[in-house]
């Protein structure tokens, strides 16, 4: 594999994370972070849409006039989302009731179209598979880590296994949508010093 | 002491250090009050509250942000103090920590530190507290005077709280163990009622607001249209009928709302510069506290009710800031 | 982007575009809707089946969710009540009720009664109420105390407003709420057995 080709794929994990750099697809990002598993629900779905949209854009990428593009990237897009819908409340129904609402806005989350206009638009089919992987690992890491970090504090567990008795009291705010915030910033402060930005 | 402060250079007596001194012994009256009535309890309350602020702010300036620590000015002590005072005298060590944590590093530091913080310290506190800690938040010790080890504590509703209660309720059983669990207003002006720890007392607190007004530290303003709009609204809305359970003057007296007005509605950095400024603030301040405590599902509104008028702050400066003379408006 | 684009667009090459993308979409999402829609509607059904079985504690032997039926309160609000037999006579009744009064809002919550009147036990269906705080109610500390409880003969309130019910520590508004549901749903229960 060529470096252009490596870097597509790891761009979107770290350098160019869509949560914690880029800050794209805030409205998933606050809202289903309650806990790690739903973090990481919500980041395979972007993940697996993201993927299905990106090959498929930069199939079709030649046979779209440029006036109707975006159109039909939404249409496109919008069909996958509704596909995963579908599946998630058939076979998943737990999780898509955790999640709800946030499935549908996947469509008009800025980080699936926007990696259609910029790179699957412009990217044979190989390399935009590359970078939807990365850039939803990306996302779901980002997810993920939030709903750890927000599940710890807030309810006393990871992944639902709790680690404190019955009578504990954890830090409810966290769990709540302030505490997304703040710990979003706690992340995004992190990551900026591993990346060594100023 | 030779300091490099920013425009204008204006010679005074006053300096934040002096000022917030000032706050710090206007303070007292409240502290000698809860330690009566709270006993000792109340005391380790404040003095972790305080401890934990000053060595919050000690170790952001000098680890985080690599500056000269800002602990010299005892503002830290301040909101240390206010946070404290709106606490229940038996928190947990461990949640008064915390509190301290937000107040200081995300409330104060994380803007920028004294000056620059758009929400006062303590109300973030306070708020993150209230919301995290639910349960220890709302179980107040009863009073219990001159009983300073707390030996068998218990805890009771306060006032604002049983009026929540009896509101909730069908107007048949209204009465039923409600109203005449009220404390009287001696009892709440001297502060002989459940509450956080230096909310209770009318006197102390009002001790300390002329000590304040003496010395110049505060204008009158804020307080007084604070304080006014929620009597003038409750007022309204007592004698209008079944709006509303109690008189206007409980509703001074009780809850937080005297310690709000007189030390957290005038912070110099979170309220607006111009008088007129101020008194816009004050009595949105009013009018929100009223409202959350009338229609919300907690009893006490004074702290959110300041934390989203100063969110308003900026916008009230930019519509109220005395025009430069012979200039046009935008 | 748009420099440098294969082709150029006219009229009838966009309105292509779009009709053969739509129609593609469409032809997808029809397949996954037709092949989704039994789990789907399965699942559905499951989970007030699921609700009904866990509170109602003896074995029933018809399927409560296919004789489901509106019932009223005496205050004419319409709720879905599901009858519970065995050998086809009926045992208990499942009535789903609701509150507005929940701290978060609306709550919906499956309450079981048998026929004399007392609460078999609930569950709650759908709510938003605070996690670790008001979802409490949802917890067995809390909810087994309504086991065998009638309603009309115990004071039906929590303990702050006088009442025989223990609140869930500073969760007063939700053990509220889900003590006016069941009350509605008793409502319901007693005006539908009074003509039973």
């Amino acid at each position: 594999m060529s470096s252009q080709t490596i870097q597509n794929l790891t761009r979107g994990i770290i350098r160019e994370n869509p949560t914690f750099v880029m800050l794209l697809g805030m409205c998933p990002t606050l809202g289903v972070t309650t806990s790690a598993a739903n973090g990481l629900g919500m980041g395979l779905a972007t993940l697996f849409v993201l993927i299905l949209s990106n090959s498929a854009i930069s199939l079709v990428k030649n046979f779209i006039p440029s006036m109707v593009r975006i159109p039909c990237y939404i249409v496109i897009i919008a069909s996958f989302v509704t596909v995963v819908e579908l599946l998630m409340a058939a076979y998943l129904p737990e999780l898509h009731a955790q999640l709800g609402i946030f499935i549908p806005l996947i469509v008009v989350n800025c980080i699936i179209l926007g990696r259609a206009e910029a790179f699957a638009a412009k990217n044979n089919m190989f390399q935009s598979v590359l970078d939807a992987i990365g850039m939803g690992l990306g996302f779901t890491i980002g997810l993920t880590s939030l709903g750890i970090v927000r599940e710890i504090l807030g309810s006393y567990s990871v992944f639902g296994w709790s680690f404190a008795g019955e009578e504990a009291y954890p830090m409810l705010l966290f769990i709540m949508p302030p505490g997304a915030f703040i710990a979003l910033a706690g992340l995004i402060i992190l990551v900026n010093k591993l990346r060594g930005v100023k | 002491m030779l300091k490099i402060s920013t425009a204008p250079h204006m010679n005074s007596p006053q300096d934040t250090r002096s000022i917030m001194r000032d706050v710090v012994i206007a303070l007292m009256p409240a502290l000698v009050a809860a330690v009566l009535i709270f006993g000792l309890n109340a005391l380790t309350v404040v003095l972790t509250a305080v401890a934990a602020c000053v060595a919050f702010e000690y170790l952001t300036c000098r680890y985080l942000l690599k500056s000269t620590p800002t602990t010299g000015n005892l503002s830290a002590v301040v909101t240390g103090l206010l946070l404290a005072y709106n606490l229940p005298s038996n928190m947990p060590i461990w949640m008064i920590l915390i509190g301290s944590f937000v107040a200081i590093v995300i409330g104060k530091m994380a803007f920028g530190g004294i000056g620059k913080n758009v929400f006062n310290p303590a109300l973030v506190g306070r708020v993150f507290l209230f919301i995290s800690f639910p349960v220890q938040m709302t179980s107040w010790p009863k009073p219990d005077f001159l009983n300073f080890l707390n030996t068998d504590v218990e805890t009771g509703a306060t006032t604002l709280g049983i009026l929540k209660h009896i509101d909730a309720e069908s107007s048949a059983t209204k009465l039923v163990g409600g109203l005449e669990n009220l404390p009287d207003y001696g009892q709440m002006f001297l502060g002989y009622t459940g509450g956080c720890l230096g909310e209770v007392s009318a006197l102390a607190l009002l001790l300390g607001f002329a000590y304040l007004l003496w010395r110049r530290v505060i204008g009158w303003h804020i307080p007084f249209y604070y304080i006014s709009t929620v009597f003038l609204i409750t007022g309204i809305m007592w004698l209008n009928g079944s709006n509303i359970q109690v008189e206007p003057i409980t509703q001074i007296l009780s809850g937080g709302l005297l310690l709000g007005a007189i030390f957290m509605a005038t912070d110099y950095a979170t309220t607006p510069m111009s008088r007129k400024g101020q008194i816009v603030f004050a009595i949105g301040c009013g009018i929100l506290t009223v409202i959350i405590r009338r229609w919300s599902v907690y009893p006490e509104g004074v702290s959110f009710a300041i934390l989203i008028m100063n969110a308003f702050v900026p916008l009230i400066d930019y519509f109220t800031i005395p025009r430069v003379f012979g200039t046009g408006r935008k | 982007m748009a420099k440098n684009h294969p082709i150029k667009s006219s009229l009838t090459n966009m309105i292509l575009a779009l009709v053969i993308v739509c129609a593609l979409s469409a032809l997808i999402l029809g397949y996954v809707q037709q092949i989704t829609a039994a789990p789907i509607k399965a699942v559905k059904d499951n989970m007030e089946l699921k609700a009904i079985s866990e509170i109602i504690p003896e074995e029933f032997d018809n399927n409560p969710f296919a004789e489901r039926t509106y019932i009223t309160t005496s205050h004419k609000k319409k709720l879905m009540m599901y009858p519970v037999r065995r050998n086809g006579k009926i045992i208990a009744l499942a009535i789903k009720s609701y509150t507005n009064k929940g701290f978060g809002g609306k709550m919906e919550i499956m309450v079981g009664f048998t026929l004399d009147g007392n609460i078999s036990g609930y569950k709650l269906i759908d709510h938003k109420e605070t996690p670790g705080l008001g979802t409490k109610v949802a917890e067995k500390s809390f909810a087994d105390q309504f086991k065998g409880l009638n309603p009309s003969k115990v004071n039906f309130k929590v303990n702050k407003d006088g009442g025989d019910i223990d609140a869930v520590t500073a969760a007063t508004i939700s053990s509220r709420a889900v003590i006016d549901a069941i009350q509605r749903a008793y409502d319901a229960y007693s005006n539908f057995s009074a003509g039973l």
